[in-house]
């Protein structure tokens, strides 16, 4: 029978091992997975893995991996500092899509005035203020009524994408666009595009936000009260708040921080890649960052890696439904099933395995 | 607009239908949380129902064995989540949006191929005598099965937990696990049955929306109706008749919505669309949880 | 008397890393009242344990009756006949008391029969029971009587009980002690566990001792003087705390008509709670566990909040300030709790220590964390107070419960504070780690800071308290001049028996 037994001191050599372990584990299992598909398993995971950043088209995909791995890393860093304070805020989509629409509103309130030094910095300030306003709600619920920001925070994604599919319909609906549900295309329009700083980099302003979010929040966390709070809070509530730490202050900004950050990568994403508003601009980002924030352990550098990671397994899955005929949902369920593993693993950072009998 | 168009009677009886895989999802994960345990999963396990049992179904022909599947398919993705948070104790949390996202991607792979086919009728049982009886008679007691077993299910689970034996050692369980094992009771052995009854239950729900409420296969159909079920379970007080006024009253809220589109009301359908969230949210917020199971959400690891 | 009821024969249970038993063995007679005696770690938990199935031994076997006695699980333990008080974790707040009941018994009868059983019984033994009662709203002593009446009700050959005093007035224990006489005239055997040395020189016929997992002694409680047998627990000769002779100072903290509302459902309002406490005075506070010890904890440490006007320190009104602007006006707090409250234990020493020493110890400045500061600090702590650990990088939870503790108040201490509050101080500690902390809070209070210490362990009070008062049901009684005070006053103080009664049994 197994049996576990608490480590006075978590493995460090675990806290490191467990990802990369979880990642072998899911490669396994999605083969298995992909083989019962009818798919070659070793193609599929080489297509998935190697081919992004190595294969015949990888000039292309490239960019694409900084491209998606910007708003997954963005929403992450943000969620990490709630998740780490106990604070699940579950409905980062909700406040991506909110972030999203404030910033497009503003930019086309503009249309089609040339002032890029004024729009499109208020465009970054309206998606921040989008993001934050949308976490403020359960964030303002819980510590008032005590209702629990799990619940609220998804309920309000659904909000949001009727929000948006209004946004697409009626009031951001582009007025020469010949009656088609859609906005005008943000990043054609000079003033608010969001464009590549290096050509053929994928380097936008937003991968720009994120990498100096990953650096802001190690300091965060390795330096500053704040980051002390924050974990004081997560392990022990109640000595948090012997230590003096405002348990309603930490939840609104932590709220504060993951909408925030979760409304500036919408923004990112609307004014680039994306481009324009329509009903299903927003693809999974806040539920994939959820996995990121996890797998990288709620640490920045990890988040980092594993932001990369996670836009490698979409990149891959896209050209694995192209080259091999795999189906989408697959790279979906490969991706839970990362999650899924991480925390199996993860077990043994706290616990020691003996095998042996009960008592 | 034409409001004459809204009929008050057909409006009553298809909220009883909107309302049950609420409930019976609801139903599940109440009991799991009075095992004091989380499982953010419904949702998870009710879009893996809603598939397992669309298949049975439409392979099968017969709904019956679609909605055995679906328990069976809801039950199986649990053991997932109760083998990770009970055996390797992982964070309930954490699991339970894991085994969501993961139940999602399983739900669309195995979905694949079945999108767009209808699912065979799942036929009405008109109550001989009072299901003739006007106004009530439509209204109450002339559905299809599971909508009996739902309130059924209520009624089952109110009397488990109150009158039997086995429910007290469940609440027991959830109320102080370090106790009930003092005590002698598997506590690790009850929440991994809890669980997989959440998870059958789940799956029962899941199957409803694709069977008899759409009827058929879309990847994601479910929508939210999980996570509407768990905040029905807090809205409920963690008790079972409670829970039975919560979803009707979403049920209410959702066909009321849709006859207001059918009705051409002057409000956008994305406005009403997003009333039942709406309506969720207000009535968490508006009705003062009751005390939760004493050891909801714990880690239980028995020390020496 | 003579004849034997359960026998231990070599006992042995070893843990990863520790040998919780080790080689135990003795009886216990039929209607024997038989201590064991330890200190924390002892290994007297384990072995309780594997009396009542919840451990299974490496080695060693145990006879009851004659016949072999392996428990698999307490149900089979409580189907042979044993039944046991747990000291605590085995009550269900929100269910009430007969269900409570029901769930510690084999085959419970039906809810109606039941609860007029339990009246039935309870009504015999003095220990008054309202079976519809939520347990979450009983008293501790009341809470006490649901874990002894759930044992009677199935007629037990053996009671073991787990520190059963220590939530009772000295009244309370008397009645108790009444109660398990009767008890014990009956024919039922009672192993009784406790540290209370004179409560085991009253009611217990025969002592086992054990120390390191080990049995180190047998001995006639009732001829053996508490010192002997202290001195066998521990292993050494015991130091006793002494105070420096000095003069109270002025008044530094004045609690000022301080009510709070109970901050949770089962917690415990404060009812105008006034005294004054003076530099370089100790006032203890005495008091059943639950008439308001950690709400005024809270209310003092700043993390609950009241009136400006209530709390004062050296005039100053710090009533609706929160924990660290308190510690920077002087106050420093040890709650009850070690594990997740006055520490967090997945965190390191190091952690720890910035935790409250931050303000007075200047670990943050402008926001930003000292670390090597923080560091320096832990490992003052660690060398003044002995605690015995590789390092501050180390986690609070690779502690023991005494070294934790010790580093705890010594986080306090080494802050200097004005005043110093802190609760059970010694709870759950060894008795040399005990006696060094007592030396501690005596030192700081001769070097001029005041002392408010709350505690359980009437005997603690007495050893370190200038004045004494008393805790009960949210209301503080004047304090009196501790000296001469005896246990029966204070048991007074404490609220006498409530409203236990002696048994009814004509035995």
């Amino acid at each position: 029978m197994l049996m576990l037994e608490k480590r006075a001191q978590p493995s460090k050599a675990w806290v490191y091992a467990a990802p990369i372990l979880a990642v072998a584990i899911t490669m396994i299992v999605g083969g298995a997975v992909f083989a019962m598909l009818g798919k070659p398993p070793i193609e599929a995971i080489r297509t998935i893995f190697y081919d992004p950043i190595f294969g015949d088209f990888a000039s292309y995909s490239r960019p694409q991996l900084l491209i998606k791995a910007g708003p997954l890393i963005l929403i992450a860093i943000g969620l990490s500092f709630g998740f780490r304070a106990g604070i699940w805020n579950i409905g980062a989509e909700g406040q991506y899509i909110i972030g999203a629409m404030a910033a497009a509103g503003t930019g086309l309130a503009f249309y089609p005035m040339e002032a890029r030094w004024l729009i499109f910095p208020l465009m970054i300030i309206a998606g921040l203020a989008g993001g934050m306003l949308w976490a403020a709600i359960p964030a303002f619920l819980r510590i008032r009524f005590k209702t629990n920001e799990i619940l609220v925070s998804l309920m309000l994604v659904y909000v949001a994408e009727a929000i948006q599919a209004s946004m697409a319909l009626n009031l951001l609906r582009n007025p020469d666009g010949h009656g088609f549900p859609g906005s005008r295309n943000l990043s054609q329009y000079s003033s608010s595009a969001n464009l590549e700083l290096i050509a053929n980099s994928g380097i936008h302003w937003g991968v720009m936000a994120a990498v100096t979010a990953v650096v802001f929040a190690y300091f965060i966390l390795a330096r500053h009260r704040f980051g002390f709070d924050v974990r004081l809070a997560g392990q022990s509530p109640r000595a948090a708040g012997f230590a003096g730490v405002d348990a309603g202050r930490l939840i609104f900004i932590c709220m504060l921080i993951s909408g925030g950050l979760a409304g500036a990568a919408g923004m990112f994403e609307i004014a680039g890649p994306a481009g324009r508003v329509s009903i299903d601009f927003n693809v999974g980002y806040g539920f994939t960052a959820i996995i990121v924030a996890f797998l990288g352990r709620l640490h920045p550098v990890g988040i980092l890696i594993a932001g990369l990671l996670m836009a490698l397994t979409y990149i891959g899955g896209e050209l694995a439904q192209l080259s091999l005929g795999l189906p989408g949902a697959a790279i979906q369920l490969f991706q839970g099933m990362l999650l899924f593993f991480l925390l199996a693993v993860d077990v043994m950072t706290s616990y020691r395995i003996r095998f042996g009998k009960t008592e | 607009m034409d409001f004459s168009s809204i009929n008050p009677i057909l409006l009553l009886a298809s909220l009883m239908v909107a309302a049950t895989p609420i409930i019976l999802a609801a139903a599940g994960e109440l009991i799991v949380e009075r095992a004091g345990v989380l499982n953010l999963g419904v949702e998870g396990m009710m879009i893996t129902g809603a598939i397992t049992g669309f298949i049975a179904t439409v392979t099968t022909g017969s709904p019956w064995i679609g909605f055995a599947a679906a328990a069976a398919g809801g039950a199986g993705l649990s053991l997932l989540f109760a083998f990770l948070t009970q055996i390797l104790l992982s964070n309930q949390v954490a699991t339970g949006l894991a085994l969501t996202l993961f139940g999602l991607g399983l739900s669309a792979l195995l979905g694949q191929g079945y999108n767009g086919i209808k699912a065979p009728e799942f036929g009405k049982i008109d109550i001989p005598v009072i299901s003739d009886i006007p106004v009530i008679g439509p209204i109450l007691f002339s559905h299809d099965p599971m909508v009996y077993v739902g309130i059924g299910l209520i009624a089952g689970i109110w009397y488990f937990l109150k009158y039997s034996r086995a429910g007290l050692v469940l609440r027991a369980v959830g109320e102080n696990h370090e106790a009930a094992h003092a005590l002698g009771y598997h506590v690790i052995r009850i929440r991994i049955l809890a669980i997989m009854f959440g998870g059958a239950c789940a799956g029962l729900g899941g199957a409803y929306i694709s069977l008899v409420r759409v009827p058929q296969w879309t990847d994601g159909m479910t929508a939210g109706a999980g996570w509407i079920a768990l905040a029905i379970v807090v809205f409920a007080s963690w008790r079972p008749w409670r829970l039975l006024i919560g979803a009707y009253l979403f049920g209410g809220v959702t066909v009321l919505q849709l006859n207001f589109q059918a009705a051409g009301i002057a409000i956008p359908v994305e406005y009403l669309a997003m009333s039942p969230y709406i309506a969720t949210i207000l009535v968490l917020v508006l009705m003062s949880a009751g005390r939760a199971p004493g050891s909801l959400g714990k880690i239980f690891h028995a020390s020496r | 008397m003579t004849d034997t009821l359960l026998e231990l024969r070599g006992l042995t249970k070893a843990y990863p890393g520790v040998v919780a038993n080790s080689d135990v063995s003795f009886t216990i007679g039929k209607g024997e009242v038989h201590a064991l005696l330890g200190e924390n770690g002892a290994g007297k938990s384990t072995l309780v344990k594997t009396i009542y199935g919840l451990v299974k031994p490496d080695t060693g076997k145990m006879t009851l009756n004659g016949t072999a006695y392996e428990p698999s699980e307490p149900r089979a333990a409580r189907a042979a006949g044993v039944a046991m008080v747990f000291q605590h974790f085995s009550l269900f707040d929100a269910l009430d008391v007969a269900e409570n009941i029901a769930l510690g018994m084999e085959n419970p009868p039906a809810m109606a029969d039941l609860a007029a059983r339990i009246r039935e019984v309870s009504e015999q033994y003095g220990l008054p029971l309202d079976p519809d009662m939520v347990v979450g709203d009983l008293s501790a002593g009341e809470r006490q009587r649901v874990e002894i009446i759930r044992c009677l009700l199935q007629d037990p050959k053996l009671l073991i009980m787990d520190e059963p005093t220590s939530v009772l007035t000295p009244q309370e224990v008397e009645i108790l002690f009444k109660t398990l006489n009767i008890l014990r005239e009956e024919g039922t055997s009672i192993l009784y566990i406790s540290h209370k040395l004179e409560e085991i020189r009253t009611l217990c016929e025969h002592a086992t001792i054990l120390r390191h997992g080990k049995v180190v002694g047998n001995c006639d409680p009732r001829q053996t003087s508490a010192r002997e047998m202290a001195e066998m627990m521990v292993g050494a000769s015991l130091h006793v705390p002494e105070k420096a002779p000095h003069e109270a100072g002025e008044v530094v903290l004045s609690i000022r008509g301080l009510s709070a509302p109970a901050p949770h459902q089962f917690g415990t309002a404060l009812k105008n709670i006034t005294v004054d406490v003076r530099a370089g005075e100790v006032l203890g506070i005495g008091g059943v566990a639950g008439n308001g010890q950690d709400e005024l904890v809270a209310a003092l440490s700043g993390e609950m909040k009241t009136a400006a006007g209530m709390v004062v320190i050296d005039g100053r009104e710090i009533g609706r300030l929160g924990p660290n602007e308190r510690r920077a006006a002087g106050l420093c707090a040890a709650p009850e709790e070690r594990n997740g409250h006055a520490a967090a234990p997945d965190m390191s020493l190091t952690e720890n220590a910035l935790m409250t020493g931050a303000v007075r110890k200047k670990l943050v400045k402008n926001g930003l964390l000292d670390w090597p500061a923080a560091k320096v600090f832990a490992e003052e702590v660690i060398k003044a107070f002995d605690v015995r650990t590789p390092g501050a990088a180390n986690t609070a939870r690779s502690l023991s419960g005494g070294n934790l503790q010790k580093f705890v108040i010594g986080r306090e201490i080494m802050q200097k504070p004005r005043v110093l509050v802190i609760n059970q101080p010694t709870w759950g500690v060894d008795a040399s780690a005990a006696a060094s902390i007592r030396q501690a809070i005596l030192d700081l209070a001769v070097s001029g800071t005041a002392v408010v210490c709350i505690s359980q362990d009437l005997d603690e009070l007495r050893e370190i308290s200038d004045r004494f008062a008393a805790l009960n049901e949210g209301k503080l009684t004047p304090p009196r001049p501790a000296k001469g005070l005896t246990i029966d006053e204070i048991g007074l103080m404490l609220g006498g028996a409530h409203d236990m009664e002696v048994a009814h049994v004509d035995a």
